[in-house]
């Protein structure tokens, strides 16, 4: 057998014992019925610390950051590495405002953000646009983790589109039937096949020369490149770009729809403050992964067909014994297949409880909600993997690069509005329009260019605009994210100063204080719309089963 | 057992984690080669570092938050 075939097998083997674990899934802590999205959708909150360690892993360190992060250090070095910074800062945030999320959440049963947005602020319109711009953030999302997986494919010399389908197709298939139970069990095992990989990482550079090696010709190599943008330090005027995308990325994290589900799916506010101490142990293995760039510069791996997202699995095959290039394959294909399966669920939830209760069917029982979901989640997954098969890759990563911006403009409702009911519900509107207005507007004017300068593309070509164009004498970027953010609050603080001024009805906040300290032994969730529209049995849910 | 949703009483304990979350961003100070770590410049290894800080700071203030509320 040849060492190809022995790779090939070894994935193929674990990928479908994972994907069998998934189907499995629906079995596992089975409770009377999946029939609810308090259920299907996030688990029937009853998740405890390593569940809920191994979710959050799972669906927030997706196989596109295993893959895009060290493709990124070869090629560019050091402003690769932003997302290790961005990882670390995200978990003592989440100790803070995941916390009153999850406690909010609890108390109200909501099962997205944007179900707290329609109470906090008394407005469906709001909730809705806040919904809709999370699912356009998250669809593209998915498709660059099959972009992930195709590239897997393509270093394994397999050709053709079916094993991509297939892989989405049996994916579908477990996350239809088992909900969030199927990606949280598969986060376990992938997560052993993680440790195996990390280890043979450290084993394997210690082998071969250590870091002293991987560096000193990465360094040479950047010094010969003679690109201005790359180098094992940050370039010129790059650290206001390398901080505002630290800080951008992070806060967007807390936006992101697909990050929340795995803190609802939390047991009790216990579970959630100890997974923010525990989270940055997967930082540790997402910095030596970045490093893997440098090392693969150190042992001349080349990128297959010029698709920088083949280094690290080219790099695998290169270096490792077949059999352990095999694991490394699995692990990462199983990380591309969980956050796609968490991200369906999540966009699904969004459009059933925000656009489809509210606006199509009111009266919608638990049932149909979760059948709304399982059929929504499927229509994600197809959707992302035909945007892949019928438009150009290179379309989806740029959709991935504007959807990190456009969902930034949610946090004034979704993050801030934890800490203050104050913003008038317009005014959120308005500064959200205006804020994604800007930020594809900045992105519109960004080139992509060439180690020599030269222009490659001229729109939509990064996420950093040099501040140049705006019309400053200076090399520095700034993350357009952030920037947007900043002129989405200036609208937002404005024109809550003009409306409540002008005395504009403001929404009615349907939450109360101490919400967002309500942990799992206080009262059963309340809905707020039993709140707002009187008490609707049919709806309430039956806690028994949670514990 | 505390009535619904009482406020914590030991909150201002969470004003530590403006430690772990500041550590990261003054990126010109970190942003060095020397001194190296096996071989990893500073850069490299001073970030991976703050995830050990987040860890320790985050258990820190879990544990003093929770002191003396059971």
């Amino acid at each position: 057998m040849s060492a190809r075939q022995v790779e090939i097998g070894t994935f193929t083997v674990l990928l479908g014992a994972m994907l069998l674990l998934g189907f499995l899934a629906a079995r596992w802590r089975r409770p009377p019925s999946l029939h609810s999205l308090e259920e299907w959708g996030v688990g029937g909150r009853a998740f405890g610390n390593w569940v809920t360690w191994f979710l959050l892993g799972g669906s927030m360190y997706t196989a596109y950051t295993y893959i895009a992060v060290p493709a990124l250090v070869y090629g560019v070095g050091a402003a690769g590495f932003f997302a290790v910074p961005f990882a670390i800062i995200s978990a003592p945030l989440a100790y803070v405002i995941s916390t009153r999320t999850w406690s909010v959440s609890h108390a109200h049963g909501f099962v997205t953000s944007a179900e707290f947005t329609r109470a906090r602020f008394g407005s469906r319109g709001l909730a809705a646009l806040v919904a809709v711009t999370g699912i356009v953030a998250t669809m593209p999302y998915i498709a660059v983790q099959l972009v992930a997986l195709r590239a897997m494919f393509a270093t394994l010399g397999v050709t053709g589109e079916w094993p991509l389908a297939a892989a989405v197709l049996v994916a579908s298939v477990c996350t239809f039937r088992s909900g969030l139970r199927a990606p949280a069990l598969l986060s376990i095992a992938k997560d052993i096949l993680l440790l195996w990989l990390v280890l043979a990482v450290i084993l394997l550079v210690a082998m071969s020369g250590g870091w002293v090696a991987a560096f000193r010709s990465a360094g040479e190599r950047f010094t010969a490149d003679a690109s201005p943008a790359s180098g094992l330090l940050l370039p010129e005027g790059g650290w206001s770009g390398y901080l505002t995308l630290v800080i951008g990325s992070a806060l967007a994290i807390f936006a992101y729809p697909h990050a929340l589900t795995g803190i609802l799916a939390a047991r009790d506010r216990a579970t959630v403050q100890r997974n923010a101490a525990a989270l940055p142990v997967y930082c540790l293995a997402l910095g030596l992964l970045a490093m893997l760039g440098f090392f693969a510069i150190g042992q001349g791996v080349r990128p297959v067909g010029g698709d920088l997202n083949t280094v690290v699995p080219q790099l695998f095959h290169e270096v490792f014994p077949a059999w352990c290039a095999g694991i490394g394959y699995a692990a990462i294909g199983v990380a591309a297949l969980i956050p796609a399966a968490v991200m369906s669920i999540a966009a699904a939830n969004l459009f059933t409880r925000s656009v489809y209760r509210e606006y199509l069917r009111p009266g919608a029982t638990p049932a149909e909600e979760a059948r709304v979901s399982r059929w929504v989640s499927l229509l994600a997954k197809f959707g992302a993997l035909l945007a892949i098969l019928l438009l150009d890759q290179e379309f989806s990563i740029e959709l991935q690069l504007i959807g990190g911006v456009i969902v930034l403009q949610t946090v004034p409702a979704v993050v801030l509005g934890l800490w203050t009911g104050w913003f008038h519900r317009y005014a959120l509107a308005a500064g959200l329009l205006t804020g994604l207005g800007t930020g594809l507007l900045a992105m519109y004017h960004i080139p992509q260019r060439a180690a020599d300068g030269r222009v490659l593309k001229a729109h939509f070509g990064g996420s950093n605009l040099p501040l140049a164009q705006l019309g400053l004498d200076t090399r520095a970027t700034v993350y357009t994210g952030l920037l947007a953010l900043a002129v989405n609050l200036l609208v937002v603080v404005a024109g809550t100063l003009l409306l409540r001024g002008l005395r504009v009805p403001a929404g009615l906040d349907a939450t109360r204080p101490s919400d967002y300290y309500a942990d799992a032994r206080d009262a059963a969730p309340r809905h707020s719309d039993a709140l707002i529209d009187g008490p609707t049995p049919s709806r309430s849910r039956s806690p028994a089963h949670a514990r | 057992m505390a009535e619904h949703g009482a406020r914590p009483a030991r909150r201002g304990w969470q004003w530590l984690l403006l430690i772990p979350i500041l550590a990261p961003l003054p990126v010109g100070l970190y942003d060095r080669l020397e001194p190296r770590l096996w071989g990893i410049p500073f850069f490299y290894w001073y970030q991976v570092g703050c995830a050990f800080l987040a860890t320790a700071v985050t258990v820190l203030v879990y544990q003093l938050s929770r002191r003396g509320r059971r």
